[in-house]
């Protein structure tokens, strides 16, 4: 049966070079394949590339705008590289984020015309229990019920945003709005400070930074982290060392949560600085590439952001200059992940075709 | 008739770190029962896997019939009427015999026609098998003879048995040696991968003995004795391990009481009212085949899965039935459970990282949650010296030690706690002489230092030579107890057969 289809057999000794280079070479493919689209489209591809990849980022305000998008993806990515790290597929990280900036944001529009040091770091506090609730039911469910994760953080981020578009069209309206589906603006001690005048880089760039400075530590000098990496390479193994496995789900998914609500929060107090309905371009589920395509390390992490990042501000300058969709985008993102695990799987498989017998 | 039916020339086979085979050569002789003797980690599995295609070597050649044979995968082995019985089964549990016949051979067969050769070859090889019955079912030995039918039902001239004997009962092994006996009769030529002398002495006519990945000796069994291949074998001669009574006390530290757990799935043994005391400096053996509850009986031992149980574990008068591993370490105590990989440790880490994995109290490895990589590895390091574990450093992956090595790595971070007790099962599972002896000779020092010591094993040759007190776990019911001195091998394989149960 099936004796015509190509097998795929068990490296004996994957090449650690190569995997190494997986990011890389999911890159450089992603854009070979991008010219290749774009030749396809009529577009001199040298001129599509530069489009999408350098103009972007061939000023300071360009550079800005590349560090307030790659800020939340890589908060987000390292805060899921927990769960991964420990083989719980948390696909809800944008519902997280969106409870996340509901009861920050909340905090934000109670404080609106309240001045104080106090109110953004109290806006932060929220943000992260927001998420890390949100992140806590899968976990529960997973816990008690044993359902898949997969599956109810998915579910969760509709309800979630759901929740947003309850809010924002209902109690908490804008009283001076005219009706449009948005809140009233926070207050400014609501707001991140941004860093340079004239420059969208906000303060949520230096509490990521603490993010993954915090995860690197937790992951290489403490028995958290180890507990995380013991379970993800062997539950067996996990529960013979005797550690709680119900207490690292929770943990994992607490942790992501939280980062996701932070970035959430840091979103709609940064660059938006109230609640609406669109509060991020699916963030949430961009990060979970870029946690794979940063092999789930936090430096990497960094990196992979900044890659991600880049396609969001390619595809608003082809859409402005060579009139395609912003949606191509989605199309790199995608053909990232596609190489990325494609790469993977051929370093630790190889293909053998079969002889007719 | 001396006609030679394979020929190894020059075989070598590395891997990163370890040359497991090294410039092997030897003949196989038509119609015969070559072994192949030596400790695991030998290169005797490499070896292996290099012959039916499994591994590709780095250089040499080998003549199957006089024909050069260069084989890709087992089932192109398998055309070329070269056949394995493998030491770890490959059936698929949740499927009946028949599903694993089907999908064990090769060419396109109808079940009828299955079925037709399938009691042909048991009615005359006395292999008599259920079709329908799942795997699960099964005991190890009836696992084994679907392994064989499978084999036979491709005709092989030339049979490799891995290991056969290893989870075998006394009487299954004389059934397993009748069946070799018809295939030689037949002029069928078996190679005999082996690391027990009394099976190469009473089986095999000729004998290649590996060490170190190089062939020591190939030669004709008449010219050797038990003595001269164990020497062979290990490359210097082993003492005797004595065991006695005396320095075993009278009061009993360890108490199971009652122990029962369901679990309403064919896949767990339940275990039925379970009651035991070991004393204090003694070793407690629990014999038995695989499948009759030992894993659920140490999962609760160790407390890894304590779901629904009923009746109680003391260890010197604390409850602890359901303690977690953790908490029981706390109270000194240690574990090892069969498995090395994955379980009493992680392949992917180093060795040094898996000593962590089991936490004594006050050994200084964490301080405010943090790990204290420098003292993990001078720990590390005294294990590999203090226990001769042969890896290239603390740094080495754990995957990337043999078998024996590992188990001695393993055992000797449980025992450098000096434990009060110490629960044990297949000590020397699949490990070579030289180690086990390392391993049974240290179990008995630690038990004369006042550890008590409960062993769960398959090897009766082990639990004879080591424990002081025996019962037989079988289907979930655990004998009465027997001082080991007082019984015979003949009587406890009685019992591990179900017979004598009440």
């Amino acid at each position: 049966m099936f004796n015509f289809l190509p097998e795929l057999k068990v490296r004996e000794n994957p090449s650690s070079i190569m995997n190494f280079s997986v990011p890389v070479v999911a890159v450089f493919l992603t854009i070979v394949t991008g010219s290749l689209i774009f030749a396809m489209m009529g577009f001199d591809p040298i001129f599509a590339l530069h489009t999408f990849f350098i103009s972007p980022i061939s000023n300071t305000y360009g550079i800005s705008e590349l560090l307030v998008k790659a800020t939340p993806l890589a908060l987000i990515a390292v805060g899921l590289s927990f769960c991964f790290k420990n083989n719980l597929y948390n696909i809800g990280a944008e519902g997280q984020l969106t409870m996340g900036a509901v009861i920050g944001g909340g905090i934000g529009i109670y404080f609106h015309d309240t001045q104080g040091f106090w109110v953004l770091p109290l806006m932060i506090c929220g943000g992260a229990i927001g998420g890390a609730l949100w992140g806590m039911i899968p976990a529960f469910l997973k816990i008690k019920f044993n359902t898949n994760e997969i599956l109810t953080s998915l579910m969760l981020v509709y309800i979630a945003l759901l929740i947003l578009d309850y809010l924002v069209v209902g109690p908490w309206k804008d009283p001076n709005g005219f009706s449009f589906p948005k809140t009233r603006k926070f207050g400014d001690s609501g707001r991140m400070p941004l860093l340079f005048s004239g420059l969208r880089v906000h303060f949520g760039i230096i509490i990521t930074l603490i993010g993954i400075f915090a995860s690197w530590f937790i992951f290489s000098k403490t028995m958290l982290g180890y507990q995380l990496k013991v379970t993800g390479f062997s539950p067996v193994a996990s529960r013979y060392a005797g550690f709680s496995q119900d207490k690292l789900v929770y943990i994992a998914f607490i942790i992501a949560g939280a980062f996701a609500g932070i970035a959430g929060l840091g979103e709609v107090s940064g660059p938006i600085g109230l609640l609406y309905r669109d509060i991020s371009p699916n963030y949430g589920f961009t990060a979970i590439i870029v946690a794979f395509l940063g092999r789930l390390h936090p430096i990497g992490i960094i990196f992979a952001s900044l890659i991600i990042a880049l396609t969001y501000l390619g595809a608003e300058d082809a859409q402005l200059f060579m009139q395609i969709p912003a949606a191509v985008g989605f199309v790199f993102q995608g053909l990232v992940l596609f190489y990325l695990l494609g790469a993977e799987l051929l370093v630790n498989y190889k293909i053998v075709l079969r002889k007719r017998v | 008739m001396d006609s030679t039916i394979l020929k190894i020339d020059n075989i070598s086979k590395s891997f990163p770190r370890v040359k497991a085979n090294k410039n092997i050569s030897f003949n196989i002789k038509r119609n015969t029962v070559h072994a192949l003797l030596g400790e695991n980690g030998a290169g005797k599995s490499t070896f292996v896997k290099v012959l039916y295609g499994l591994l590709k070597p780095d250089e040499g050649f080998m003549y199957f019939n006089d024909n050069l044979l260069n084989i890709q995968s087992p089932s192109e082995a398998r055309q070329k009427k070269i056949g394995m019985v493998f030491q770890h089964f490959s059936l698929f549990d949740s499927l009946t015999v028949r599903e694993n016949l089907i999908l064990g051979i090769d060419q396109d067969m109808s079940f009828s026609d299955l079925q037709k050769k399938v009691n042909n070859i048991s009615e005359k090889y006395q292999l008599p098998l259920d079709l329908d019955a799942p795997i699960n079912t099964l005991s190890a030995g009836q696992k084994q003879r679907v392994e064989i039918v499978r084999i036979l039902l491709q005709d092989p001239e030339l049979l490799i048995m891995d290991e056969p004997t290893s989870v075998l009962t006394p009487q299954e092994v004389k059934s397993l040696f009748k069946t070799l006996d018809k295939l030689l009769k037949e002029g069928r030529t078996i190679l005999y991968i082996t690391h027990k002398l009394e099976e190469v002495i009473n089986l095999c006519d000729e004998v290649t003995i590996l060490r170190d990945g190089a062939v020591i000796d190939s030669s004709k069994l008449e010219n050797e004795t038990a003595e001269s291949l164990a020497t062979k074998m290990l490359g210097k001669k082993l003492s005797e391990i004595k065991t006695d009574y005396d320095h075993i006390k009278d009061s009993i530290n360890f108490k199971a009481h009652n122990l029962a757990q369901n679990f309403n799935n064919p896949f767990n043994t339940d275990l039925k009212n379970i009651s035991f005391e070991v004393k204090e400096g003694e070793i407690f053996g629990i014999a038995g085949i695989a499948g009759n509850g030992q894993s659920e009986l140490m999962n609760l031992l160790t407390g890894e899965n304590v779901d629904d149980v009923d009746g109680s574990i003391t260890f010197n008068n604390t409850e602890i039935t359901n303690f977690n591993p953790k908490k029981r370490r706390d109270l000194s105590i240690a574990f090892v459970p069969e498995n090395r990989l994955g379980h009493s440790a992680v392949p992917e880490l180093t060795l040094a990282e898996n000593v962590l994995l089991s936490q004594f109290p006050n050994n200084g490895f964490l301080k405010n949650g943090m790990i204290n990589y420098k003292n993990i590895e001078i720990q590390a390091k005294k294990i590999v010296d203090e226990f001769n574990v042969v890896t290239p450093g603390v740094d080495a992956k754990a995957s990337s030690l043999s078998g024996g090595n590992l188990q001695k790595f393993v055992i000797g971070r449980e025992l450098i706690s000096m434990p009060k007790l110490l629960i044990i099962s297949h000590p020397t599972w699949g490990i070579d002489a030289g180690a086990e002896h390392t391993i049974r000779k240290s179990l008995i020092e630690l038990a004369k230092n006042g550890t008590s010591i409960i062993v769960i094993s398959q090897d009766l040759d082990e639990l004879f030579e080591i424990s002081h007190r025996i019962s037989v776990i079988f289907n979930g019911n655990l004998s009465k107890s027997v001082d080991t001195a007082k019984i015979s091998i003949a009587e406890i394989g009685l019992l591990m057969g179900g017979k004598g149960f009440v």
